[in-house]
């Protein structure tokens, strides 16, 4: 069989043949209107809200501060233009980075054209975004700050219970996009500060085209998406009970294996960063070697193109992503690596390689290996790589 | 978007299998386009004899897939064209070879020939001839120190 080594994890996930299971019956049999009167519907309906117990109880939240959604951008999308309405007699500033998903940040500038006011905070070489930083750039005109928990380019796990604290501190609402975090890491609401949260279930194999978001009680959100009485009044939209209902199973899986699988992934990403590092020179690893998902790794190989490098890496049985302008679809490499202060030359050559509780030691050592025989193969064709070899020469 | 989908059978191959990839000892002309800044640069040698026939082209490029396809059509069309011909190997050209490119790899084409027209600007310009049609190729490659410096953890 030809080799097949899915490690794009941060993309998409696999759907868990549990998930899968508890969702089967709600397409063609217990297919019924969870909003209707009889009770064929309202059985699936009382479903409804066991999920949403059950993701509730992962982020200690109460079953009302849970809306369901369309996913991970639509929860962000709500969040800001929702809270940007509510509160825009309150004023109209908002504070965000610059290395949020486009989700957040495309949301952002789409306020400015309609009269608010956004900063983006810069992070540093690891991807950090200062709390203090954060302080500084509050105005009597703040009305949010925004800050993901996990950045899902190079893994870096922010400081959310220190920002949270300080929007707390200056009576500002705090939302946290935390699509790559929500099922991987521990969260707590209210030990982090925070007020509103965005998730999406097909990052933790979970189905694609569901996701959540946290409203804390008594935080003022105009809706986003009208019509029917859906989700406590807020979100319209007929329920997707087999969505939901898969999403909380994934849930409830992630929660309970999360440990295990943290130290799992872990130990294989750091297996795979020492053996790239070693192996393959003129590499980097981007983000923070710590503070880090334990699924996520990010490289940059110098004097090759990303895009050339995952075609390769492709045909070699593996999928992965890259921040190379190639990928984007726009001629700028990923704003994440230009945030961290990474030359334009140089994102270009970026791969990310996000691993599963699925992903084995062998998986690890054929992607290594791989790696470096494409790396050196682009080496050989690339004039960069040549006028470098003949500049240490000349030394 | 899926990069692999998107091209045809004949970029993939020009890809995966890239023709007369190398460098040229003391070649005729070289020429060196692109920014490594937007991703992409293309070095192409030509071997040109002495009745102006490209005896042999070889190229070295940092890109996109497609940049490097391009760049493997392109140094196969010049094969064996006098000089005026190679001049005529225009962009068009190189990307029906490949069976066309996704809109936004256009540019690689284009590239492509520019790489041709500034090996042999530096070929005319060596052998102190005038070849009609060329124009001096635009430089504009921006090699900074600090890509040769790049630090990393660990």
């Amino acid at each position: 069989m030809d080799k097949f080594i899915y490690m794009d994890n941060a993309a998409t996930t696999k759907v868990d043949p549990e998930v899968l299971e508890t969702m089967l019956p709600y397409f063609c049999e217990e297919y019924g209107n969870p909003s209707s009167a009889y009770s064929f519907s309202g059985k699936i309906a009382v479903k409804v809200g066991e999920a949403r117990e059950v993701i509730a109880n992962a982020i200690g939240a109460k079953k009302t501060e849970i809306y369901f959604t369309g996913g991970g951008s639509e929860s962000d999308n709500w969040a800001i233009k929702g809270v940007a309405d509510a509160l825009s007699k309150k004023g109209n500033h908002i504070i965000t980075t610059s290395i949020e998903h486009h989700a957040v940040l495309h949301t952002c500038e789409f306020l400015e054209k309609h009269g608010y006011e956004v900063t983006y905070l810069p992070v540093d070489d690891k991807g950090f975004v200062d709390p203090k930083a954060v302080e500084t750039a509050i105005k009597p005109t703040t009305i949010l700050i925004s800050v993901m928990f996990a950045n899902n380019e190079i893994g870096t796990v922010e400081p959310i219970a220190e920002i949270g604290k300080i929007a707390h501190e200056h009576g500002i609402l705090f939302h946290t996009d935390a699509v790559q975090a929500f099922g991987h890491l521990p969260i707590n609401v209210d030990e982090m500060n925070i007020d509103l949260l965005s998730s999406s279930a097909h990052k933790i194999n979970g189905p694609k085209g569901v996701g959540f978001l946290y409203v804390r009680t008594g935080v003022k959100l105009s809706n986003l998406i009208h019509g029917g009485a859906q989700e406590y009044n807020k979100r319209a939209g007929t329920t997707n009970a087999a969505g939901i209902l898969g999403f909380a199973k994934a849930t409830e899986l992630a929660v309970s294996e999360m440990d295990k699988v943290i130290s799992y992934e872990t130990s294989l990403r750091d297996r795979l960063i020492k053996k790239v590092l070693e192996e393959i020179p003129y590499s980097r690893v981007n983000g923070d070697l710590k503070k880090r998902l334990s699924n996520n790794a990010n490289f940059c190989f110098k004097f090759v193109e990303g895009e050339s490098l995952l075609i390769l890496l492709d045909q070699n049985g593996i999928c992965a992503s890259s921040g190379s302008a190639c990928t984007s679809g726009s001629l700028d490499p990923s704003h994440v690596l230009l945030a961290i202060g990474l030359p334009h030359e140089i994102a270009h050559g970026s791969v990310r390689l996000t691993l599963s509780k699925e992903t084995t030691e062998e998986d690890i050592d054929y992607v290594v290996e791989t790696l470096k025989k494409t790396v050196e193969r682009l080496r050989s064709m690339s004039p960069l790589y040549e006028d470098f070899v003949k500049k240490n020469e000349v030394k | 978007m899926s990069q692999v989908t998107e091209y045809s059978a004949k970029v993939l191959d020009h890809f995966s299998n890239p023709r007369n990839v190398g460098e040229i000892e003391n070649a005729s002309g070289v020429g060196t386009v692109g920014n490594a800044k937007c991703g992409d640069i293309m070095r192409m040698y030509l071997d040109i004899d002495e009745n102006n026939v490209v005896r042999e082209a070889k190229f070295k490029t940092f890109g996109c897939g497609a940049a490097i396809a391009t760049s493997s059509m392109a140094t196969e069309l010049v094969k064996g064209k006098t000089v005026q011909e190679a001049l005529e190997v225009t962009n068009k050209a190189v990307m029906e070879a490949l069976d066309g490119l996704p809109p936004i790899k256009i540019h690689c084409s284009l590239l492509a020939e520019q790489a041709i027209h500034a090996a042999l600007w530096d070929y005319a310009e060596k052998n102190g001839i005038v070849i009609e049609g060329l124009k001096p190729p635009v430089n504009d490659i921006d090699e900074t120190e600090e890509f040769y410096q790049m630090n990393g953890e660990g």
